[in-house]
């Protein structure tokens, strides 16, 4: 067991040494490559020939979407977890926050009767999720490690229960109507419409390229390298300058507003928006994808994010001797995940950094015990 | 004078750490607090540094009140600490963590002077210098942590436990170090549990028992003074 996971180790660190090696045009093409293949993905003529890996219980586009939507969420998360490492078990908070606001201000169901076009509330959204990941941030990141992830946790369930309960969010009745992001084909028909899911994934795509340019160039500027020194050691990262505060706050914020993109984005494509989409389990699941994929490591929220939501739902409409395996769906994501934490805590994609922190920390434990 | 303590208190959570410590520490000087385990010293150096906030008394630097001052202005200020034990940044390369010393610095040609200078001081970091943190021994995360300090170019540097964990021909060479620093004209002040050493390099020392300050003298002085002798060298 042990020799193939070195095997595999050793392989892939071949492949991390090979890609830093090779020269420059060369990771152009394959990187060109790789996310030609993304935008092509959806189209039945080509995820034909992929044998099992489009989905067969529901709709591939959809699941697409939903995937990219994941993909976003976890890029977000990741800078909060990964590169400034706080605990944030409420993330979906966020996504929830920029949903609602496009449900609210565009839907005819608000009582608001708004009812601005979709565009106009993206900014709304975004800097709404973004103003309240300050609102959040500026009482509870002076708290560290399991109190923030405990305190995050509750501001998550205050958006649900508030979802629930307060009369102008309408619970479970939602908002329905909600409009769709402008553009039409040259015959005048809407590009995003109801039935094909595409043009939204392309959409997310897109945006997801954009938001981990600006999330890379970030994280290697100061504020990234003020983020990696907080999550290693925050005192020392303050006995060196670092303004520790600020700079979570911003981590927090930022994610924030990634997160009330996604949400924005996802109402868009929904149409209708209520409390059934905003459960504690989403929350956790993101977080599970970070750390899946690898944390710290944006290549890596990208494959986890997407891989969390693939595997779960590869299982819907799979028969094994009868038992129809979508109701166990959880299960097996759950035992997934307890194998990697035990093989592999760093995740599918380790940061190079994060390995040797994890190192360090094993060390500690054997020090002090 | 450079630093000054007048009556600092410090509480954690309703436990007195500190007992009114005053302390000055001049322009050029090597000064040391010594004292046992659990006397306050390291939690001195966290109220100096801004680390833990004080409950009372004041703190003067270059003549400002910096009692209230966060941490990371304090380091812009000049004062820098070299936190005790492993607190390098472990996934961090050598010139990584180097590098994060200065980061409250802009002036490229000084960092890389001051990169130059603490590879000088430090071979082994030099030899070293593409090796996480983590992954270097202890007597090396030592040395990474004084350096990293010095990058921020500090007026005054302030050193945990220099020599903590270290085998004994380690201790003679950072406490080499330590003065040879000193030399180059950086202010310093030093916590030790080595008593012997930290004494016959600094100019002054302070003894700290319990949360107070309970003697304080030149290096010298102390060195000879039949308590200090008694409780802290070792010898009868």
């Amino acid at each position: 067991m042990t020799t193939v996971l070195e095997k595999v180790r050793a392989g892939r660190e071949a492949a991390g040494e090979r890609w830093r090696g090779a020269p420059r045009w060369v990771r152009w093409v394959l990187l060109a490559a790789v996310i030609a293949f993304f935008y092509a993905l959806p189209n039945k003529e080509f995820y034909q020939w992929l044998g099992p890996i489009p989905t067969t219980g529901s709709n591939f586009g959809q699941v697409l979407f939903m995937m990219s939507i994941y993909v976003l969420l976890a890029v977000g998360l990741n800078i909060v977890v990964g590169f400034a490492g706080l605990l944030d078990l409420g993330y979906f908070g966020f996504f929830a926050v920029g949903a609602y606001t496009v449900a609210v201000l565009t839907s005819p169901s608000s009582d608001l009767k708004t009812v601005w076009p979709w565009l106009t509330v993206l900014p709304i959204g975004v800097a709404l999720a973004l103003v309240s990941g300050v609102l959040l941030g500026l009482p509870t990141l002076r708290l560290r490690g399991d109190y923030l992830a405990i305190v995050t946790l509750g501001f998550a369930e205050m958006i649900r229960l508030t979802a629930t309960s307060a009369g102008f969010l309408r619970g479970q009745r939602g908002f329905n109507q909600i409009p769709h992001p402008p553009g039409e084909h040259a015959d005048g028909t809407p590009i995003f419409g109801v039935l094909d899911a595409r043009p939204y994934y392309w959409l997310v795509l897109t945006l997801i390229i954009l938001v981990v340019l600006g999330v890379r160039n970030l994280t290697r500027s100061r504020v990234g390298r003020a983020w990696i020194s907080i999550r290693e050691d925050e005192d020392a990262a303050q006995l060196m300058g670092v303004p520790t505060f600020k700079f979570k706050l911003w981590a927090f914020a930022s994610g924030a507003a990634i997160g009330g993109l996604a949400g924005v984005l996802f109402a868009g494509k929904q149409n209708f928006v209520n409390n059934q989409s905003f459960e504690l389990l989403n929350s956790i699941i993101i977080l599970a994808a970070v750390i899946l994929g690898g944390s710290g490591n944006i290549l890596g929220a990208i494959v986890g994010g997407g891989l969390a939501y693939y595997l779960i739902e590869r299982f819907r409409g799979v028969e094994l001797f009868g038992i129809e395996l979508y109701e166990y769906r959880f299960m097996f994501f759950g035992l997934c995940l307890i194998v990697m934490m035990i093989y592999r805590p760093q995740g599918l994609i380790a940061n190079r950094r994060r390995a040797a922190e994890f190192k360090d920390r094993r060390k500690e434990v054997i020090v002090g015990g | 004078m450079l630093l000054e303590i007048d009556d600092v208190s410090l509480l954690y959570g309703r436990i007195q750490a500190l007992h009114g410590i005053s302390l000055q520490v001049d322009e050029g000087e090597i000064v040391a607090l010594i004292g046992a385990n659990g006397a306050g010293k390291s939690t001195t150096m966290r109220a100096i540094s801004g680390i833990r906030p004080v409950a009372g008394g004041r703190i003067l630097f270059n003549g400002e009140d910096i009692t209230k001052l966060r941490a990371d202005l304090r380091v812009r200020r000049g004062l820098c600490q070299a936190p005790e034990g492993r607190g390098i940044f472990p996934g961090m390369t050598v010139l990584e963590n180097l590098d994060m010393g200065a980061y409250t610095r802009r002036d490229r040609a000084g960092i890389a002077q001051d990169l130059d200078r603490v590879l000088n001081l430090f071979p082994r970091l030099a030899e070293r210098r593409k090796q996480p943190g983590g992954t270097l021994s202890g007597g090396e995360q030592q040395m990474l942590a004084v350096g990293r300090a010095l990058m921020s170019r500090p007026k005054l540097l302030l050193l945990d436990e220099p020599s903590m964990g270290l085998a004994p021909m380690l201790i003679q060479q950072i406490f080499t170090i330590i003065t040879e620093i000193n030399e180059q004209g950086t202010t310093v002040l030093l916590v030790e549990q080595n008593a012997q050493q930290a004494l016959a390099r600094a100019h002054r020392a302070y003894v700290l028992e319990t949360g107070r300050i309970v003697k304080s003298g030149t290096g010298e002085e102390l060195l000879h003074d039949p308590s200090v002798k008694d409780a802290y060298l070792g010898v009868a």
